[in-house]
């Protein structure tokens, strides 16, 4: 390439499991032009280079969960002109937030021989809790298109197109049959943000939501059209919030409405 | 009028295709009836559609148009759901438009009619969309006569059903009679429809055929349930702005957009620049949008329709309302669409009336 400094882009991993950032590396052939718009400096899915900030782009994959995790990421911001959250983890908490409405010693002692070893935060929180974020790409994992738009975007000085739309918007557009008003199918899309291409639905499956929920999602008025008319029960409820997502503020308050008091012997065992 | 057989029916199909249409028209797939292109009518099927609510039926006879409506609708075609207006490449602009393929509508409702002719104002008057124009210029439509009506139909309620307008913009008007054995009674209504009438043969329909329609129109009116009050409509619901039933919606309202994107007239979209990452040409894509997502009323830093209340609001007393000033005539032509796969239920016909209601 030309000797002009071409923006740098570097990833950055917390409590995750890598899918999002096995996104870039699965975009292979844009990758390689990608690399010629960008300056990927720090990658370790895909090289060993590793260089010290500034940074013009961050993409931050998973959500905080240890002191640690806390005092890096607003070393990260500090360093990056522009911080994106990539997926369920970095934006709604991930799987692991599970334990935010659970207790964590009790999960720690029944999985670990020696708990005392760990050290970790009560709650699994997304990378919004705790520092400024310029854009969010949701889902376990994130869409490769909605990633290269955004980085291309970026190079190009425009704002990202993420629709903050549900995903009945893309389920409709594709012309897909809707296995929710023809099969009573208990479907989060119209609470999930679109993103994905209504992937689901195309396969004749309800969505699970795992693109997070949409802007002004209206849990509690689908929940409880399902309960009243298609027969879905109060731990179906809660299991259809529990899961990527569980993070999601949204989704814990609405969860809760749901849940039954635990049994008295929850703590010991 | 002629008399067709089912064979003749499929003389048109076959004849339009050897033409260079693309035919379209029903077809079942994943458990509903789609638009689609074909090239032979599936034989038997029915629906049961209710708010919320919709189920393919197996019909014991042989119709071919014994259902009411396709689960999308026509303007898919005309005006597609994704479509990419220019691209830039090298700072150069390049149309992308090629010359259309052109099409054969078979099976236009006399509601979906009625909407396609709203849309041809929207997008081919002043300022004209060319890509519309372009696709709507040598569209051959082919309208069927509702021989039922599903329970979630109110086309009468709008005065565009369920009998065709003959006003309207279409080339063949048929009626399917004796679904057990299907015959079809076939006007033509313009020279084109004429031309192909002749083609396709048949014998001229014996001198009762009027009755015969009349009659099967007049049992459809029966079956037609739902109706929508009309009456005074727009300046009621633009006086009940701050009316406490926008609130009860607002509870139940998921702001999913699904009733705008199965309606036949809604008709707005976006458009986003999309760069291709391997060529690094730009791409300036249309796409549908609907008055229920945020981005919709977005200017300049701030969201105008920030809750779903506003949403709500904004969608009914459009179509409602604001096109009988816009447009002449309401934006809604009674297909019931938007209570069918509304996923939680909700009816614009019951709402309206509830916004009747002193508050
Ligand atoms: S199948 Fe699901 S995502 Fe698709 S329109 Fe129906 S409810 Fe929405
Ligand atoms: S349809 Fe729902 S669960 Fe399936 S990929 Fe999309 S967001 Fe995830
Ligand atoms: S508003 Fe509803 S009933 Fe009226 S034309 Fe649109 S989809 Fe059909
Ligand atoms: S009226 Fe129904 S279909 Fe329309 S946005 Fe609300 S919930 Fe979705």
């Amino acid at each position: 390439m030309a000797s002009a400094r071409l923006p740098t882009l570097a990833v950055f991993k917390f409590a995750s499991c890598d899918g999002c950032q096995l996104s870039l590396l699965d975009c292979e052939e844009e990758l390689l032009s990608i690399a010629q718009r960008l300056d990927i400096v720090n990658f370790p899915e895909a090289s060993r280079r590793w260089e010290p900030g500034p940074y013009d782009i961050a993409l931050v994959e998973g959500s905080i969960t240890t002191i640690e995790d806390r005092q890096r990421i607003s070393v990260v911001r500090k360093q990056s002109r522009v911080l994106v959250a990539i997926g369920a983890c970095a934006t709604a908490g991930g799987i692991q937030a599970l334990r935010n409405s659970a207790n964590v010693d009790a999960y720690a002692r029944s999985v670990y021989p020696h708990p005392e070893y760990l050290s970790s935060l009560a709650s699994s929180s997304p990378i919004s809790a705790h520092v400024a974020v310029d854009y969010e790409l949701h889902g376990c994992p994130i869409d490769k298109h909605q990633l290269l738009a955004v980085l291309l975007a970026f190079v190009e000085g425009r704002r990202p197109p993420i629709a903050q739309e549900s995903v009945c918007m893309e389920c409709k557009a594709r012309g897909h049959s809707c296995v929710l008003v023809q099969g009573g199918e208990p479907c989060l899309g119209p609470i999930t943000q679109a993103g994905c291409g209504a992937l689901c639905p195309a396969y004749r499956r309800p969505c699970y939501g795992c693109f997070g929920v949409k802007e002004h999602a209206r849990v509690e008025a689908l929940m409880n059209h399902l309960q009243a008319h298609h027969g879905m029960g109060d731990d179906e409820v809660l299991r259809s919030l529990s899961t990527f997502n569980a993070g999601s503020e949204l989704l814990i308050r609405i969860a809760e409405r749901y849940r039954r008091p635990p049994p008295q012997d929850s703590e010991d065992s | 009028m002629y008399l067709w057989s089912t064979q003749q029916l499929q003389a048109l199909i076959d004849l339009l295709r050897a033409r260079d249409y693309d035919v379209i028209g029903p077809a079942v797939r994943d458990d509903s009836l789609h638009y689609e292109r074909i090239d032979s009518l599936p034989v038997g099927w029915g629906d049961r559609q209710d708010a919320g609510h919709y189920q393919l039926r197996e019909r014991a006879d042989q119709s071919r148009f014994g259902y009411n409506l396709g689960a999308a609708t026509w303007k898919q075609f005309l005006f597609p759901p994704r479509e990419t207006l220019f691209r830039v490449r090298d700072g150069d602009f390049v149309n992308c438009r090629e010359a259309p393929q052109k099409m054969a509508f078979l099976g236009v409702r006399p509601c979906e009619l009625a909407a396609i002719a709203l849309q041809d104002r929207v997008f081919t008057e002043d300022p004209v969309e060319p890509g519309y124009l372009a696709r709507r210029k040598d569209l051959l439509l082919i309208a069927v006569n509702c021989s039922q009506a599903a329970p979630t139909c109110f086309c009468a309620s709008t005065g565009d059903g369920p009998e065709v307008n003959a006003e309207l913009p279409t080339d063949l008007v048929l009626t399917e009679c004796e679904p057990a054995d299907p015959y079809y009674l076939v006007e033509a209504l313009t020279q084109r429809g004429q031309d192909l009438l002749e083609e396709v043969g048949g014998s001229q329909a014996p001198a009762s055929a009027r009755q015969t329609v009349d009659r099967l129109m007049d049992a459809t009116r029966e079956q037609l349930t739902r109706a929508l009050d009309t009456e005074e409509l727009p300046g009621l619901l633009l006086g009940a702005l701050d009316h406490p039933h926008w609130d009860d919606l607002a509870q139940r309202c998921l702001a999913c957009g699904n009733c705008t994107q199965v309606c036949p007239t809604c008709f707005c979209s976006t458009a986003e620049d999309h760069t291709d990452p391997i060529t690094v040409e730009v791409r300036h894509n249309r796409r549908w949008d609907s008055c229920f997502t945020q981005g919709h009323s977005y200017l300049t830093g701030s969201v105008v329709h920030r809750s779903v209340r506003s949403r709500y609001r904004q969608w009914l007393t459009h179509k409602l309302a604001s096109w009988v000033a816009q447009f002449g005539r309401s934006g809604c032509t009674g297909c019931g669409r938007c209570i069918t796969w509304c996923p939680v239920a909700i009816d614009l016909t019951v709402e309206t009336e509830a916004l009747r209601a002193a508050p």
